[in-house]
């Protein structure tokens, strides 16, 4: 055998045992109860939302105790972001991005709330909880009426003002990989 | 004294100051140091102790500067949103990792690598954990990138503070050599259904910062999942114990502590991708997924607050793309009217901040400095107004238009809109 055919075996031989080195020893394969635990996203289909329902009366309460200390009564004039108000605003020369005025999903609301407020303590809301602070929220703009309610089903068919108020960027909407 | 030689009589002292606390870079009043003669320089003697750590010399004076959103600086550190690189301290291109910029949405979280795990799942065969230990143990790669705050500045959209420093209009932006994981080398590993178009990635800290990102050709050859920087372990600002890095795209994407991978097949369209980092134009449409950092450049030398003398200068500083590889980069010493080509200091990497330098005389009348660079793939970095037309005053990130510095008949330097 030349020299030069040993050298390729042995290459494709090391080619051999570091596959087989990848397919066996990096990590271990999860378990669904785990995943569970850490699979918090939720997309403008709706699919990851948890199940649950939250009315605005509700929202308001939770509202009070946990956000309107950074966000203001109303969710205006705290100290954090502002999340009413604003509609018709985006053109001008002072635009006021609220969730009201600017967030194109609801369902995006639901799953930040979730993930990180309050903001000392995220995740602390319960499921029911968080639809109806979102809930609330969605009221304060005028999106859901005082007397409404938000669930699951629900959610994800909120059509907000500013839904077609994006514009993609042609090299990064498709993901074409 | 008339009012005017006491604004002098107290920028000439700030010059003494500058001159004594940045050392090399200042060359131009280095002049006023204290060694007159050979004599007067302190003899030689025995010095410290060799420890562990290496700190910086005493007569070294530098920081970040954290700072709250635009207009909002000096604030309390627990008001801080981001903490700027003090560019016009720095020298070369590659940032030290503790004056990297630091841009975290709810603190620098303190996590065990021991008990650290990144969770592989979604549209993927094998739904993978991984701990910090098995990502050490893959393939690596290094590679010298730069990183950017999509809100670099952002200080310059409407107007124009004049005492404002390089490091207030542009310390968002660092370079750093990073070590990891290639993440096609993980698409292997979980087998990614070729179905799965992006890719959540969010993070270890209180917000869990997630970003969806497109699985361009581009993004799976060039991402990496990384844990080294600068040849150390990354460091808590910066993500301990592992982050993405997206070279070339926009500072939020590049997840830090990075915990959790889901694949899928559209965006998830989280709160940083529609309310926040979504550039809203003039028309009051947002441009979203605008996720790629444009040709950019800055002059850090002389630059806002300095204060330069009639005759020789050597005008200084950096370039970079998100496109590639920084081309040239062009200085005008006469307000944009005519442009000389500077010299680069090689190599010039893709995606990485490129130091750029001029030697310049300065006949002692009143003009303005600016430069423009241009990458390799020939996009060139937008003069202001052309850039404003484009892009409206209230878009608040991606701003990249040419950054004007206004000098006066003292030589003083001042940040200007053009």
């Amino acid at each position: 055998m030349s020299c030069r055919r040993m050298m390729l075996l042995s290459s494709a031989m090391v080619f051999v045992l570091v596959s087989s080195a990848v397919a066996a020893e990096f990590g271990r394969l999860a378990t669904p109860d785990e995943i569970a635990l850490w699979d918090i996203d939720v997309r403008p289909d709706g699919k990851g939302l948890p199940q649950g329902v939250g009315t605005v009366a509700r929202g308001k309460d939770v509202f009070a105790e946990n956000c309107a200390a950074c966000h203001g009564e109303n969710g205006v004039g705290g100290t954090k972001d502002r999340l009413a108000g604003g509609q018709g605003t985006l053109a001008s020369a002072m635009p006021v991005k609220t969730v009201g005025s600017f967030w194109p999903y609801a369902t995006t609301l639901f799953d930040y709330i979730h993930r990180a407020m309050p903001y000392q303590a995220p995740g602390s809301l319960g499921v029911d909880d968080t639809y109806a602070v979102a809930a609330y929220i969605l009221s304060l703009n005028g999106i859901l009426p005082p007397d409404g309610r938000l669930d699951n089903h629900s959610l994800p068919d909120i059509r907000m003002p500013n839904r077609d108020g994006f514009i993609p960027e042609q090299e990064f909407s498709k993901g074409s990989k | 004294m008339s009012e005017r030689s006491v604004s002098e009589v107290a920028w000439n002292r700030r010059r003494v100051l500058v001159a004594a606390t940045t050392g090399v870079v200042g060359s131009a009043v280095a002049g006023s140091a204290s060694a007159e003669s050979l004599a007067d320089v302190p003899a030689r003697e025995p010095g410290a102790d060799l420890g562990a750590l290496s700190a910086r010399s005493k007569y070294v004076q530098i920081g970040r500067i954290p700072e709250a959103g635009p207009g909002r600086r000096n604030v309390n550190p627990a008001d801080a949103i981001n903490s700027k690189a003090p560019l016009q301290k720095l020298v070369g291109a590659i940032t030290p990792s503790d004056l990297h910029y630091e841009r975290s949405h709810a603190g620098a979280p303190d996590l065990d690598p021991s008990k650290h795990r990144l969770l592989v799942h979604g549209m993927v065969r094998k739904q993978l954990v991984l701990s910090v230990e098995d990502l050490k143990a893959m393939p690596a790669v290094s590679r010298i990138a730069f990183l950017e705050c999509t809100g670099n500045g952002w200080e310059n959209w409407k107007k124009a503070d004049g005492d404002l420093t390089v490091q207030n209009t542009h310390g968002l932006v660092s370079t750093s050599e990073w070590t990891g994981v290639p993440l096609r080398f993980i698409l292997g590993l979980v087998e990614k259904e070729t179905a799965a178009t992006w890719m959540l990635a969010e993070g270890g800290d209180a917000a869990a910062v997630a970003r969806s990102i497109p699985l361009t050709q581009e993004i799976v050859d060039e991402a990496i999942i990384a844990y080294g920087q600068n040849g150390e372990p990354i460091r808590p600002a910066h993500g301990f114990p592992i982050r993405l890095i997206l070279p070339g795209m926009e500072g939020n994407l590049n997840i830090k502590w990075l915990r959790r991978l889901k694949f899928g097949d559209q965006p998830w369209m989280t709160r940083w991708e529609t309310a926040r980092y979504t550039q809203l134009l003039a028309n009051g449409k947002a441009r979203q997924f605008q996720l790629r950092m444009e040709t950019n450049s800055v002059i850090t030398q002389p630059s806002g607050t300095m204060q330069i003398r009639p005759g020789y200068n050597r005008i200084s500083g950096l370039a970079w793309s998100g496109h590639g590889k920084i081309a040239r980069v062009e200085i005008s010493t006469d307000g944009a009217k005519s442009w000389q080509e500077a010299q680069l200091n090689l190599p010039a990497l893709p995606k990485a901040q490129t130091r750029f330098q001029m030697d310049w005389n300065w006949d002692g009348k009143p003009t303005k400095i600016v430069s423009r660079s241009i990458d390799d793939k020939g996009n060139v970095q937008p003069d202001r107004d052309s850039f404003i037309a484009k892009m409206g005053t209230n878009a608040l990130f991606h701003y990249n238009a040419q950054q004007t510095w206004s000098i006066d008949q003292a030589g003083r330097v001042q940040n200007v809109l053009s």
